[in-house]
């Protein structure tokens, strides 16, 4: 229709030219015209490309942190070093430190290596073991106090493998960068080539990165996402049980009852204003007031939940008083008249219609949530914590760490291998998002009803 | 007794009142609910609720007030011998953390009730055994502090029995009077309907509460602050030196800078992209693909700022670094102003455009026509007519962004740098307002230290720039509004 405009009008009637060829100024008009169509193009070009980019960006350096590898040891428990007073009693056994077991795989690794037939030669026993990573005996040792009757066996063992052999084996340490690190070295890759070849050494899929504590700094192998992702749904559950009835309750007051008065104007205008406040200051507010002067644990999912059930509380009322708006009066109307109270027509009739309206609200509201990490900084979830919080309510004032944060602090470490961590904390933080989108999206055009 | 145990008996015994109540009013008419002034329900909801409601309320307010009233009687046992201050506040830290540590040596039954009776500072180590549950204290623990240490936790402990006791007590009491009214002239209707509208009205003050929670505890903290450090400086000096043995520089104006330069950078990148984008979906693009790129758009809202964070930091900072900034001379640091710019550009396409959009499509259709119907081509249409009809929207639309850019912190956290500077170079590393806030606030702080509370006043200061750009940003795009409606 534009084309058709420009084509006719300008061209015949004003300079007299035909109407078959275009004069100038109506070419350079349509090339305007064509040239802000493109910038418009462009400019959604950029944005979907500007996504696909970090989406592809965020997968390429992540998706290798949910394979790591192992390497297959040969170990004899030795019962007079695991067990020195040999009654098989877990309290007694544990009095064996890592420091023990390590030990143990120090001597069988060289050992399991010559039996295999591969040539340790030009590399010391040290650094073979160093190929194994520190947390290693540590998870041999669970595993025997677990199961004490493996005592005197000698089982098959798979080790965690250092960050730097487990990035060899996935591309990231290669020989030259080898030779500058002063942690790894080009005849432990080598070694790790012939093991590979042996079947000693093979990349699996990493369970233990979703279920798994997070480790030191020195450890990037063996750091997981548990104690975040069970802190993380801690956080949400809070969030879920206090803004969820405290949204729609002040939605309904606001929306069904509140008379035309200054109170409700103040009100109205408070929760538009806390929608657009930073989420820092949230933080500021949960550091003040829950933690200086409520006394609050400091990094317990309590204190993040309260936090981010403020800042989720203007997301639920917003959409509840749209799903309220939409419900037609005539409900209201027809309830009122066969003698409901207003109470009832509103909690009998109105709001059931509205519910998935509300439901897709608050989904949408506590995705928001789960992905929010400045206020979490402040208030002390950054900790390093390794302990698992115990089942709610209790579990709720012990430290935890969250989802996000436990992405910025992988990116504080100094280890390379951390990098692929963050990345991949952020993968699972994106499916659980896309989980919750989904879910939304299905409540709504399942339930969603025009009237 | 812990909470969640008190929670679950409280509303146990409301769900219990709740039959009861019921069945009292229905016994009370021999059966018969037409003689009843209520529904039979709402003589039950009416027990329900004055068990549940009192009980709970005075459980929260506990809650709050305890931390108060314990730290007030404890603090007069340290202050005894004339300690103010930072050294007051120091030593009632280490007041709280060492009865949190006994309290936790009694829970691992490292330690009895009698044996913690018989404790004294001066003979046992306590430092000791503090630190086997993993509390480091500092020196040597004094006898005083060590006193007000069991004080407290036997305070808190008499604290959480009477609490307890006191919010049964209540319960049931609300249980009993509640139940005793029922009878058929009781108009159990209209008390719980007052009950829970009383409900709903308290939910909505949520919002305000919590907008005065942070108003007060701002200004509260930024005043201390102002008494530790001159406010002269803060506003007027040009150099950011934060010492942790004092004497720090604490000038707000390179942090100001900084912010202000990321975000110019950001909205010089979201502001012609989402408006173009915006234009093109509302007047160019067919159904189908506005389909396809108005949600694409939009899931670039809905990505976690963490996520662009982590963008920055592993992508395009060392992008810029590379084919940038090393190139040209002009840094080698791969977080900048730039970097942050940049992605937080990318982030704030979405509101640019879905707000620009919703303003376009606002513009009344007849204009458009009159335009075509003067020969306009459809650009000339969109720069000439909708686009100044639009303007204010557009600007109002813009300014909620620049209050997004300003307000945003994971991106400038992990993007920006932690250098201050008053500088002109896209490429070097400058921090922002939000990232001295975090870092001035995290890890182990003491409260009474300028720089800590400094974090209050840039929070402060954040908040007043924010919510300014926030209120005018609404006023145009509402009086914009009425101007079509």
């Amino acid at each position: 229709m534009t084309d058709a405009t420009a084509n006719n009008v300008p061209a015949s009637s004003v300079h007299g030219g035909s109407l078959l060829s275009q004069n100038v100024r109506t070419r350079r008009r349509n090339a305007a015209e064509r040239r802000f169509r493109l910038y418009g193009v462009i400019a959604i070009g950029l944005s979907v490309a500007a996504l696909l980019l970090l989406v592809s960006s965020v997968l390429n350096n992540g998706v290798s942190a949910f394979f790591q590898t192992y390497a297959k040891v040969e170990v004899m428990l030795d019962p007079e070093v695991l067990d020195p007073k040999g009654n098989r009693d877990p309290a007694e056994m544990s009095k064996v430190t890592t420091i023990g077991y390590g030990n143990l795989m120090k001597d069988a690794f060289p050992a399991a290596l010559q039996k295999a037939g591969i040539s340790v030669e030009g590399i010391t026993d040290k650094e073979i073991g160093d190929m194994l990573s520190k947390e290693a005996p540590a998870q041999l040792r669970n595993r025997v106090l677990a199961d004490p009757d493996l005592l005197g066996q000698t089982i098959e063992y798979w080790a965690l493998a250092t960050g730097r052999i487990d990035g060899y084996l996935k591309g990231r340490v290669t020989m030259a960068s080898a030779e500058l690190d002063s942690n790894v070295s080009p005849a432990q890759l080598r070694l790790a080539d012939q093991m590979r070849e042996a079947d000693m050494l093979e990349t699996r899929f990493n369970w233990d990165f979703i279920t798994f504590p997070d480790a030191s700094e020195l450890r990037p192998e063996a750091a997981g996402l548990g104690v975040a992702i069970i802190g993380s749904a801690y956080m949400m559950l809070i969030v879920l049980f206090l803004a969820l009835p405290i949204g729609v309750a002040a939605s309904i007051y606001l929306e069904e009852f509140a008379p035309q008065n200054r109170l409700t104007d103040i009100i109205e205008v408070n929760i538009s204003n806390l929608a657009a406040v930073p989420s820092i200051v949230f933080g500021i507010l949960g550091l003040a007031v829950f933690i200086n002067y409520a006394g609050l644990p400091a990094s317990a999912p309590i204190v993040g939940g309260l936090v981010l059930t403020l800042m989720t509380l203007p997301t639920i009322i917003i959409s509840t008083r749209a799903a309220l708006k939409a419900v037609p009066p005539s409900i209201r109307d027809a309830a009122l008249g066969v003698g409901a109270s207003k109470m009832q027509s509103v909690f009998h009739h109105v709001l059931p219609l509205a519910l998935p309206g509300i439901l897709t609200g608050t989904i949408i509201g506590l995705a928001q949530a789960l992905g929010e990490t400045a206020p979490l900084l402040l208030i002390g979830m950054v900790a390093f914590v390794r302990d698992y919080p115990s089942w709610p309510v209790d579990g709720f004032f012990e430290p935890a760490s969250a989802l996000p944060v436990q992405v910025y602090n992988f990116t504080t470490r100094g280890d390379p291998g951390f990098v692929e961590r963050a990345s991949g904390a952020i993968i699972v933080l994106l499916v659980f998002l896309l989980c919750m989108n989904l879910l939304a999206i299905w409540l709504r055009r399942k339930f969603e009803r025009r009237w | 007794m812990s909470i969640g145990l008190l929670l679950l008996i409280v509303v146990g015994l409301g769900v219990i009142g709740y039959f009861l109540g019921r069945r009292r009013a229905l016994a009370s008419v021999s059966g018969d609910p037409r003689r009843l002034h209520s529904l039979p329900s709402q003589y039950g909801q009416s027990v329900f609720l004055f068990t549940v409601v009192p009980a709970l309320l005075l459980l929260v307010v506990w809650l709050m007030a305890q931390p108060q009233v314990i730290d007030r009687q404890v603090r007069g046992m340290v202050a005894a011998d004339g300690s103010e201050g930072a050294a007051l506040s120091l030593k009632m830290a280490d007041v709280t953390r060492i009865s949190e540590g006994l309290d936790a040596l009694v829970a691992r039954s490292a330690v009895t009730e009698e044996q913690l009776d018989s404790m004294r500072a001066d003979f046992s180590d306590i430092r000791g055994r503090l630190a086997e549950v993993g509390v480091a204290v500092g020196a040597d623990v004094e006898p005083d502090v060590f006193q007000a240490a069991k004080a407290r936790r036997s305070l808190v402990g008499t604290s959480a029995l009477m609490m307890s006791l006191a919010v049964l007590a209540l319960a049931a009491a609300g249980f009993a009077f509640a139940l005793n009214r029922i009878g058929p002239e009781f108009r159990a209707r209209n008390v719980s309907e007052a009950v829970v509208m009383a409900l709903l009205i308290g939910s909505s003050l949520v919002a305000i509460l919590t907008t005065l929670g942070i108003v007060l505890s701002l200004i509260s903290e930024t005043l201390r602050f102002f008494q530790v450090y001159p406010a002269r400086e803060f506003f007027l000096s040009g150099v950011w030196n934060p010492q942790f043995r004092g004497g720090s520089d604490l000038g707000i104006w390179p942090l100001i800078w900084g912010t202000l330069y990321v975000s110019f950078i950001a909205l010089l990148v979201a502001v012609p992209i989402g408006l173009l984008a915006a234009i093109y979906l509302a007047e160019y693009a067919d159904k189908r693909v506005r389909g396809v790129a108005k949600p694409m758009i939009e899931i670039l809202a809905g990505i976690p700022t963490i996520v662009y964070g982590l963008f920055a930091l592993i992508t395009v900072g060392p992008l810029l670094r590379d084919y940038f900034a090393q190139p040209l001379g002009l840094g080698n640091s791969s977080s900048s102003v730039m970097t942050a710019g940049l992605v937080m550009g990318v982030m704030l396409i979405p509101f640019v455009s879905s707000l620009s959009d919703d303003i376009i499509n606002a513009v009344p259709q007849a204009m458009r026509d009159g335009s075509y119907g003067l020969g306009a081509t459809k650009s000339e249409s969109i720069r000439q007519v909708i686009l100044p009809a639009a303007l204010p929207g557009v600007v109002g639309a813009v300014l909620l962004a620049a209050s997004r850019a300003i307000g945003e912190t994971m991106i400038v956290v992990m993007g920006a740098g932690a250098a201050a500077k008053l500088s002109l170079n896209p490429f070097e590393a400058m921090t922002t307002v939000t990232v001295k806030i975090v870092s001035q606030l995290t890890g182990d702080t003491e409260f009474a230290s300028p720089e800590t509370l400094v974090a209050f006043a840039l929070g402060l200061t954040l908040f007043v720039f924010t919510l300014g750009l926030n209120v005018l940003a609404l006023y145009i795009v509402r009086k914009y509004r009425e101007q079509y409606e």
